[in-house]
């Protein structure tokens, strides 16, 4: 037990940064029923921009840059890419996602030349190296899930209590009808991605400052996982995607722990599978029901 | 819809000028010219973008899932072809793989030197096909039940889980981990290549204008309507990603015979998104604007934009021409034809289509 509790606290960690990702795909999916195949590319970039701002700028200019930067090009994306798409079939926006993730990439390709870009300057503080329970660790894996937390919290009363937070709630519940109700649909949706981006961002510093380096294809992983993350705990609900995160981070970690880092990913995925079969609208999904 | 001759006779004389073509580029140039690696390349392509035509265009099911299927394919032919006297090699860290026979070599011992190899190595095309149906089978028991974007995130889960086995050590003597698996023949030239893609979207051809290819479509249209006149919705759903997979499984396979050796490593969802843009630019639903995409495609991105990564573009020398540059301007167009030209190259039509005369075009149009 005492060789898998490092693994466990990274664990909670990478969690915690799953759950930041995972948020953007269930706000967006909940209010626009579309998988934003983008998301994890933005947050790719999110993490290139940290690489680059950092080595050139002092520290409290270069976070603000970062969050700023993302939550433009998530309002780009939004904008360019999905509002045209408004009144066709929901394959053809989905498509289009996968085409601006296509793009992302490869404009970021063009960008670093194709070289994973090494974190030189990462935040100070949280990269410092702490001990804990005897064994040495970054201390943004401290950090992340209570930082995670405040953020969840902060959304959740942001989606309960003002004006904007309850058109999201109107939009995902009936789109149409919100639109009668005299709600503006499009300033509603570009403010999910600006969270959802925002949100993404945060996630990047965190996630990167464990790593050596931000390559092109970073992000395509952490944001499948957390998007399974976000179907596990019920996608278009909040709760449930941070609920998801942590525990497919804890259980990827430890299946790391346990030896068999192959199947880390491969887990991820079966697990997706299994609940898609078994329980389609996840942990707390709620139950939709096709009209014909 | 009855063609007219004059149709039938131009898409066979266009088809017949793309095979004579194919040999004088066989002829004339040496094998490894440009030329004859993206004709080799594309018509790979046109048959995986062909196969997810058929599931996605026809059907009507999202599927990501082909990256797997092309995995499993290709693995199917490299370990099957190796030749026994290379299989140390390759297998160095696995005491000479599992596997100790070699296809082509089976047969050429029973039919000849000519002959034997080639059938050998279309068998394990064929192999490489039937295991990726049989997976497709399987996978389609749970999966298919899902609608829309589920299926797709399913799919693509399910590739990559395949991704993650095929690497995974213990299965080494069989896959090789993580290594490459080289060494294994290849099929021959330019012509060798268009005459079997051909075939085998021939055949596809055929089942989309066969009655279970109009339930395909019947499918995708509505499916409740669908159901409503009699059409089992599970068993075409399941044929559907079945067949999709067999070809795409022969399409991975010849991959691997094109690119000479394979890797688990190679077959991303990336890939998948590829050919899925291909077959939307082409047109969703145009068998003959997937195989025109995929020309395209592969022609621009390998060869004639070569240029905008190498510095110099048509004669213009510009800093920005760098490594990357052309990725990124292909990239552009697709998005181009993703937001504003939805129906892509070829909408709906195929090849017969576009010789006929303007005024029944009209009359057709018309009818819709």
């Amino acid at each position: 037990m005492q060789g898998l509790l490092p693994y466990l606290i990274n664990g909670v960690s990478v969690g915690g940064q799953y759950a930041l990702i995972a948020i953007g795909y269930t706000l967006v999916y909940g209010i626009l029923r579309l998988i934003n195949f983008a998301h994890g590319d933005v947050f790719m970039v999110a993490g290139l921009i940290m690489v680059y701002s950092s080595a050139t700028m002092p520290i409290y200019l270069s976070i603000p840059l970062v969050l700023v930067l993302t939550v433009i090009l998530g309002f780009t994306i939004e904008r360019a890419a999905y509002k045209p798409l408004r009144t066709a079939p929901r394959m053809s926006v989905m498509i289009s996602a996968i085409g601006v993730s296509y793009l992302i990439q490869n404009l970021a390709f063009y960008f670093t030349g194709g070289l994973p870009q090494p974190v030189t300057n990462p935040i100070p503080w949280i990269s410092d190296n702490v001990t804990l329970f005897g064994e040495s660790t970054k201390r943004v894996t401290l950090v992340t899930p209570f930082l995670t937390v405040a953020l969840v919290f902060a959304l959740v009363y942001l989606i309960n209590n003002t004006k904007i937070g309850m058109g999201m709630r109107a939009v995902s519940k009936d789109f149409e009808t919100a639109q009668l109700m005299g709600i503006r649909i499009n300033s509603v949706i570009s403010m999910t991605f600006v969270i959802g981006s925002f949100l993404a961002a945060v996630g990047a510093m965190l996630y990167f400052t464990n790593y050596p380096s931000v390559a092109i294809t970073s992000g395509g992983m952490p944001g499948l996982k957390a998007f399974v993350a976000a179907v596990f705990g019920g996608i278009g609900s909040i709760p449930g995607a941070v609920v998801g995160a942590f525990l497919i981070g804890i259980s990827e970690e430890l299946i790391k722990g346990l030896g068999y880092s192959t199947f880390s990913d491969a887990f991820t995925f079966a697990l997706l599978i299994v609940v898609l079969c078994v329980k389609p609208t996840g942990l707390f999904g709620e139950k939709v029901t096709d009209k014909v | 819809m009855k063609k007219t001759n004059r149709e039938t006779i131009i898409t066979a004389a266009v088809l017949l000028v793309v095979l004579i073509g194919a040999f004088a580029l066989d002829a004339a140039l040496p094998s490894y010219h440009i030329a004859i690696k993206v004709v080799k390349k594309a018509c790979v392509y046109s048959l995986v973008a062909v196969s997810m035509n058929l599931l996605n265009g026809f059907t009507g099911l999202f599927s990501l899932g082909q990256a797997g299927f092309m995995l499993l394919g290709a693995y199917s032919y490299a370990v099957l072809c190796i030749p026994v006297a290379k299989r140390a090699g390759v297998y160095q860290y696995f005491d000479g793989g599992l596997v100790q026979f070699s296809l082509p070599e089976i047969f050429s011992g029973v039919l000849g030197g000519t002959v034997g190899p080639v059938v050998g190595m279309l068998c394990a095309l064929l192999v490489g096909g039937l295991i990726a149906a049989l997976c497709a089978y399987l996978i389609g028991l749970p999966v298919l039940r899902l609608k829309s974007d589920y299926l797709a995130i399913a799919t693509l889960g399910f590739a990559e889980i395949l991704r993650a086995f095929f690497q995974w050590n213990a299965l080494g003597p069989l896959t090789n981990g993580s290594n490459l698996l080289k060494n294994y023949p290849d099929l021959g030239g330019a012509a060798a290549y268009v005459i079997l893609v051909g075939l085998f979207i021939a055949v596809i051809l055929l089942l989309v204008n066969s009655t279970y290819g109009r339930a395909f479509m019947a499918i995708r249209d509505d499916e409740v309507a669908a159901e409503a006149m009699g059409i089992n919705l599970a068993h075409h759903k399941r044929l559907a990603f079945i067949i999709s997979s067999f070809f795409a499984g022969i399409g991975g396979g010849m991959l691997a015979m094109y690119m000479g050796t394979v890797q688990a490593l190679s077959f991303k969802s990336a890939m998948t998104y590829e050919i899925l843009l291909i077959v939307v630019m082409g047109g969703i639903g145009s068998i003959t604007g997937s195989v025109l995409t995929s020309f395209l495609y592969i022609a621009s991105l390998e060869w004639l934009l070569r240029g905008l990564d190498s510095g110099t573009f048509l004669g213009i020398s510009s800093p920005i021409f760098k490594n990357g540059f052309r990725m990124a301007i292909v990239s552009v167009i697709i998005m181009v034809v993703v937001l504003f030209f939805r129906k892509g190259i070829m909408g709906d039509r195929e090849l017969p289509d576009l010789f006929r005369k303007k005024a029944k075009k009209e009359e057709v149009s018309g009818n819709e």
